[in-house]
């Protein structure tokens, strides 16, 4: 007698250790094989883009941090950056310092919970304690130049809320030196770790070809192998002045766009936002930070899409303006909503376990994908 | 690297059938309109042509043009213009660096557009939140549903529309309780 086999429906969610918040995946199984994956996703809908319509420009900025709340700085700044390109306005020269300095401190610290919780996922409790303790330090800067932790409102249209604290550079000059050897110790910890790779290297490999079509920016698209930065190809603000490389995925312990792939292209970038800091502590100006801060944000009519590369890919802002005070339309491209759109296709034919690994890898934060 | 301008030229040389509208007077970037029933052809085209190769949408947004209106007739009798809802593709080339803006607009009472999901795979999830939000139909596409709203949400109701009202009960329970 055959045995009787049929499809299995699973879910894994909402609440769920791995799925980094409340995401709804509906498995559907052959066994232990994945035939296809749809995830669920608006348990955290907030309606941003309607509270946007009934603000003002300089309102919107609060909302902006809690979509990606643990990059709650660059959205700040491409929203910022999105502004001032609608309104014409140039912003001092020690502000665009500011806003580079303390957008690669924040792409440090989201890469450092991405990489923690990627581990955790994967059962490696140790690296993601190692890698919070210096997240801390870098919160703690954070902290002092603004006084939040996690939302920190500081970026602002046309400047920043607060010049830094005397201490600032000296201390961020210190983490600096003190954090880079840490890379090579996570290195040993997880990256190159037997049981690590074995759970990641040749599994959910993404082409590149599939990645450009499915939307796929940042982090994830260089990890299949595209040299395509927006801080290079696109350079907004003052990235152009900076000497730093771009990391892509080399397949070194599987295939190219593998997940161990996404994970070591953010580990490389921790070292070039390290390099981005240092040249920008050196050449920081002077200067005062509000000047520039219009008194009254009335743009033109018109439309404007504005993208920076955010730690999780491209973070775009679409603002269509009436020429009132509030935005009339504002749609927000974020890079964890599209990123994640591509689950289904990466999960097809892997086993159960490997869907914690596929996602863990993409890094999403659920606070972006439902806005 | 096409310029906006060139790429319209280009378009209108290709699809001599279909309208294609350039509006130029915009601050930052300019947009071209083009046919809502055949966009997924434009679409084909502009990603697989060998000067152009638009490979990756990087956004795709849905719109209220909140533009409806009375118009008098002849015999002094209004009639009503829903005004329309509108599409925005940003398309950027990988290989050639260069973007384009198309704008796609339909009738508010009967808001259909055609899909792109097949020439990009990213406009799937893009399509159904337009669709969640705005209320625009989009044609052919394989999955049409709610995303960020639940699945039970009256089907008539968008809320990013401008006169999105809220509902008096939901499941049972007043608004705003």
């Amino acid at each position: 007698m055959a045995i009787k086999t049929e499809e299995m429906v699973l879910n894994m969610g909402p609440q769920h250790p791995s799925t980094h918040g409340v995401l709804r995946l509906e498995l559907e199984l052959e066994g232990e094989i994945i035939k296809n994956v749809k995830p669920h996703i608006g348990y955290l809908h907030r309606c941003f883009e309607k509270h946007a319509e009934a603000m003002t420009y300089p309102q919107v900025v609060p909302y902006t941090d809690r979509m990606d709340y643990v990059a709650s700085m660059y959205n700040n700044f491409g929203y910022a950056v999105t502004v001032e390109k609608l309104l014409g306005i140039e912003v001092p020269e020690r502000v665009e310092y500011i806003r580079v300095i303390m957008g690669e401190l924040q792409r440090i610290a989201s890469h450092m919970v991405a990489l923690g919780t990627y581990g955790l996922d994967l059962g490696a409790f140790t690296p993601f304690l190692y890698l919070f303790i210096d997240r801390e330090k870098i919160l703690n800067l954070f902290e002092m130049t603004c006084g939040a932790r996690l939302l920190y409102n500081y970026i602002w249209v046309g400047g920043v809320s607060h010049d830094l604290h005397p201490d600032f550079l000296r201390l961020t000059k210190e983490f600096i030196d003190y954090y880079r050897p840490h890379i090579a110790e996570l290195n040993e910890l997880l990256s190159y770790n037997k049981i690590f790779i074995e759970r990641t290297a040749n599994v959910g490999v993404m082409p590149l070809d599939t990645a450009i079509n499915y939307g796929m920016t940042g982090p994830n698209l260089r990890a299949s192998g595209l040299k395509f930065d927006l801080r290079k190809d696109e350079p907004y603000s003052i990235y152009d002045r900076f000497d730093f490389d771009v990391p892509v995925g080399e397949g070194k312990m599987g295939t190219v766009g593998d997940c161990w792939d996404r994970y070591f292209v953010r580990v490389l970038e921790l070292e070039q936002s390290l390099k981005i800091l240092e040249q920008a502590i050196e050449q920081i100006p002077e200067g005062d930070v509000q000047s520039a801060i219009p008194k009254r944000i009335k743009p033109p009519a018109g439309t404007v899409y504005g993208r920076v590369e955010a730690p999780r890919g491209e973070l775009g802002y679409f603002i269509i303006s009436d020429g009132s005070v509030n935005p009339f339309r504002m749609k927000v491209r974020a890079p964890s909503f599209v990123s994640l759109s591509i689950m289904g296709e990466l999960c097809k034919g892997h086993l159960v376990s490997d869907v914690v690994a596929i996602l863990g890898s993409i890094d999403i934060v659920l606070g972006e994908v439902d806005r | 690297m096409k310029q906006p301008k060139e790429i319209f030229e280009s378009l209108k040389e290709k699809f001599t059938e279909y309208n294609f509208e350039i509006i130029e007077d915009l601050p930052v970037e300019p947009i071209i309109s083009v046919d809502p029933l055949n966009v997924n052809k434009i679409g084909f085209y502009l990603r697989l042509d060998a000067d152009l190769q638009f490979d990756s949408l990087m956004v795709l947004s849905g719109v209220d043009d909140n533009n409806a209106k009375k118009i008098k007739q002849e015999d002094e009798t209004e009639i009503d213009d829903p005004g329309t809802l509108s599409v925005y593709y940003h398309l950027y080339s990988t290989t050639l660096k260069h973007k384009v803006t198309l704008k796609a607009s339909a009738p508010k009472d009967n808001p259909e557009i055609e899909s792109v999901e097949k020439v990009w795979k990213t406009a799937d999830w893009h399509e159904r939140e337009a669709y969640d939000m705005i209320g625009i139909k989009f044609l052919n596409h394989p999955d049409l549903r709610r995303i960020l709203m639940p699945y039970d949400w009256d089907e008539n109701s968008f809320p990013l529309r401008k006169d999105y009202e809220n509902p008096e009960f939901y499941q049972g329970i007043k608004v705003p309780y």
